[in-house]
């Protein structure tokens, strides 16, 4: 019997065990791979400063609690907006959809929570919404977001995957330096946006950017916007 | 599986990955308690600065559960099972050993290592593949190190037929292979930029619903291939060896090993239900998920029937109840799931509690129990010494296993009640309920929740006390004890 020959020849028997687990990848994955790829139309692709805030978002591990994914029942489009589609997540590297929902979702937060909201959130939830068990992240206001590993990543991105980036996204320290005020310029105007805390008042998170920081609020408040 | 006199095997790296086992376990299941009693009490969120939220701890504790406790315990079982079925010992070759005490600490300094990355937040995000591509890389070569150890003793073998939990970690390496090398496909963006930012910092290769599709083959099969594969391998050795009751069925071994290996790649995809990923590939995922129950419940029911006629030993031996509990949580556990894979019911379940409560009843239920039943019957043989006190055992097991079924009742009461808080509408259609209220109303089942953490890891602690007192104040034993594991009364 085949089974009984295979257990007296390892060599054949890893060779099968590969070959039988392998099957179920190659069919299910690989056809569509390059369809599920493709951006709706008019996606654009994160800027620096949003990446920045996207690398907060994975730092403080958001996915823990928050799911980006709204699924096509009306109990949720009433809840979140319109359901989600594959394209829009072109650019996701990696995907962010998470598998629990502790807090809402939040891939369309943007539409509907504002700079100050998220503001007076991050540094305290349930003064803004009572009951909240989301903790308070008050050390983004002190932590600089590392924009020059999210202008890296646009680098990558553009290169290796032909994500539209324009000219201005190039190799190396030189580009870098040239580009480097053109993210702060964003980060400025969200930051302007700001009302400032109990802790940290307006005028030093814009003091921190004018000396070339980016605070990982103001990144990742730059980032939840955008998703709409 | 007759006794061994002859040979003299060499525990050395058994004693090692045992000693890691424990202290992984205990720390996994530490933290833990932590994260259930912060959603419980978020005051709790604050005691370590921006390192104690529990966003940044929970990917410490899937990933010290997995990658510490589990995999520690799959070495440590292959490196004491692995001589005995194939009957050669370690000593016999010094290379293997070489190879074996490298893999040791390659793991050891890596494990540590890779935990203070994710204390610091250098993470890639994905779960249970977080870690970053500099220890990516660490673990494909420990985990290349252990299979040269597999094959390495394979080759050297004298009992020429493969024993059926050969089988296993076998897969158990060929298939987390596969899966951890596509999912972390990524490029690190310092050098493909020029060297700006970051060392650590990589770009994941796929996009979008690409990535969640990798991701949740890779998920999902981290569990077949970590949490069940090798611990049914486990359970195929200790249960028989124990009871001294012979596998009930190789017919039924071969039918769920093969049947297993192949089903249950196809159900990744249960858990992008409802998602944006092609309808085929989610029904593939809810049918092959149902599929998935016959090899599960074939194993486990061999297991059970291996008892046949020797039922009493359930009352004598505390480790025989431990295991057959185990099995029994692994039924419960495999038929859940099959039931979350159903499209109606995913709907509800899917983002909710009840997942949560569905892994741990398989890994409190049936990986810690099946991993703990191997160390308490490895220790005496390892160690030459009587298991230091029964009755500590039959507390811990009483304790730990009202603490796994308070654990997944209150998870599941909390998951549906949500799930169906969320989809609430009123005569006119609108929505009853905001988020928040959803939240306020599962207060109650975190605080039982973290009860049962509390239970639960009080109960680890007896066994590592134990343990413990075994190997230093157990009574020394001459002979090694060939079926029930001596224990002191
Ligand atoms: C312990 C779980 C938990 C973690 C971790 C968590 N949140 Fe929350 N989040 C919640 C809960 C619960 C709510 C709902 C109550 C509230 O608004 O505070 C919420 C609400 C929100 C909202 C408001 C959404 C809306 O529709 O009103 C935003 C925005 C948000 N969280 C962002 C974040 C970000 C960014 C992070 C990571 C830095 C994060 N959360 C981490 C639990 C969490």
């Amino acid at each position: 019997m085949f089974f009984r020959w295979i257990e007296r020849n390892p060599f054949f028997m890893a060779a099968w065990i590969s070959l039988v687990i392998a099957v179920a990848g190659l069919i299910e994955i690989v056809p569509d791979f390059a369809k599920a790829a493709r951006p709706v139309e008019g996606l654009k692709p994160y800027t620096v400063l949003e990446l920045a805030g996207k690398e907060v978002y994975k730092k403080d591990n958001c996915i823990a609690c928050h799911s980006q994914l709204i699924r096509p029942f009306k109990s949720e489009t009433d809840r979140y907006g319109d359901f989600s589609v594959s394209g829009e997540y072109a650019y996701d590297r990696p995907f962010l959809w998470g598998s629990k929902r502790t807090g809402p979702d939040l891939h369309r937060v943007g539409r509907y929570r504002t700079t100050v909201w998220h503001e007076a959130h991050m540094w305290n939830p349930p003064a803004v919404v009572p009951g909240s068990i989301m903790p308070a992240y008050r050390h983004m206001w002190k932590n600089a977001a590392d924009i020059e590993t999210a202008y890296a990543e646009a680098v990558t991105v553009k290169n290796a995957f032909h994500t539209p980036y324009g000219p201005g996204i190039r190799k190396g320290k030189e580009a870098w330096e040239k580009y480097k005020p053109t993210v702060l310029a964003q980060a400025r105007k969200v930051a302007e946006e700001m009302k400032g805390t109990e802790g940290v008042s307006k005028e030093e998170v814009l003091k921190m950017i004018d000396s070339g920081k980016v605070p990982e609020i103001v990144a990742l408040i730059a980032y939840l916007n955008r998703l709409k | 599986m007759q006794s061994n006199a002859a040979l003299e095997y060499d525990y050395s790296l058994a004693k090692k990955f045992t000693f890691l086992t424990i202290l992984f376990g205990f720390l996994g299941m530490l933290i833990g308690t932590l994260l259930a009693a912060q959603l419980a009490f978020p005051s709790l969120n604050y005691l370590l600065g921006e390192y104690g939220t529990f966003s940044r701890l929970r990917p410490l504790h899937t990933n010290i559960v997995i990658f510490g406790f589990t995999v520690s315990g799959i070495f440590a079982t292959w490196f004491y099972i692995g001589q005995r079925v194939l009957k050669v010992s370690l000593k016999e070759s010094k290379f293997l050993m070489t190879v074996g005490n490298i893999q040791f600490w390659l793991y050891f300094v890596g494990a540590l290592l890779a935990v203070v990355s994710l204390l610091m937040g250098i993470t890639e995000s994905k779960e249970y593949a977080q870690f970053e591509w500099p220890f990516d890389i660490v673990v494909v070569i420990i985990w290349v190190l252990w299979g040269l150890n597999i094959m390495g003793l394979i080759g050297i073998r004298r009992e020429k037929a493969l024993y059926i939990s050969v089988w296993y970690y076998l897969a158990c390496f060929l298939g987390i292979s596969m899966l951890y090398l596509f999912n972390n496909m990524a490029l690190p963006t310092y050098f493909t930029s020029g060297g700006l930012g970051s060392f650590f910092h990589s770009v994941s290769m796929y996009s979008g619903t690409n990535d969640a599709l990798v991701q949740w083959w890779y998920g999902h099969n981290a569990v077949a291939f970590g949490f069940t594969v090798p611990i049914v391998g486990m359970i195929y050795y200790f249960l028989p060896k124990e009871s001294g009751q012979p596998v009930y069925s190789y017919k039924l071994s071969l039918l769920s090993f093969w049947g297993l290996l192949f089903v249950y790649l196809w159900a990744g995809s249960h858990h992008l239900m409802w998602s944006t990923v092609p309808d085929w590939m989610q029904t593939m995922g809810s049918v092959f998920s149902v599929l998935l129950i016959l090899p599960s419940w074939g194993s486990a029911i061999n297991m059970l029937l291996t008892m046949k006629g020797e039922w009493q030993q359930l009352t004598e031996n505390p480790l025989i109840k431990f295991m057959i509990l185990a099995s029994t949580f692994y039924m419960l556990s495999t038929i859940e799931g099959p039931i979350q894979a159903v499209r109606s019911v995913n709907a509800i379940a899917h983002f909710t509690d009840w997942i949560i409560g569905h892994v741990h009843d398989g890994v409190l239920g049936w990986v810690v129990f099946m991993i703990m039943s191997a160390i308490y019957h490895m220790t005496p043989r390892m160690f030459k010494r009587e298991i230091y006190s029964k009755k500590l055992i039959e507390t811990q097991f009483w304790l730990q296993t009202t603490a796994v079924v308070l654990y997944f009742t209150s998870m599941w009461i909390a998951g549906i009640t949500q799930g169906m808080m969320w989809r609430a509408v009123d005569e006119y259609g609108n929505l009853m309920y905001s988020f928040i209220d959803t939240v306020n109303a599962l207060h109650p089942y975190y605080v039982i929740r973290t009860i049962a953490a509390i239970m639960y890891l009080a109960g680890f602690m007896m066994f590592m006390y134990n343990i413990y007192k075994t190997v230093t104040a157990g009574r020394e034993i001459e002979e090694e004890p060939q079926f029930r594991t001596p224990i002191a009364a």
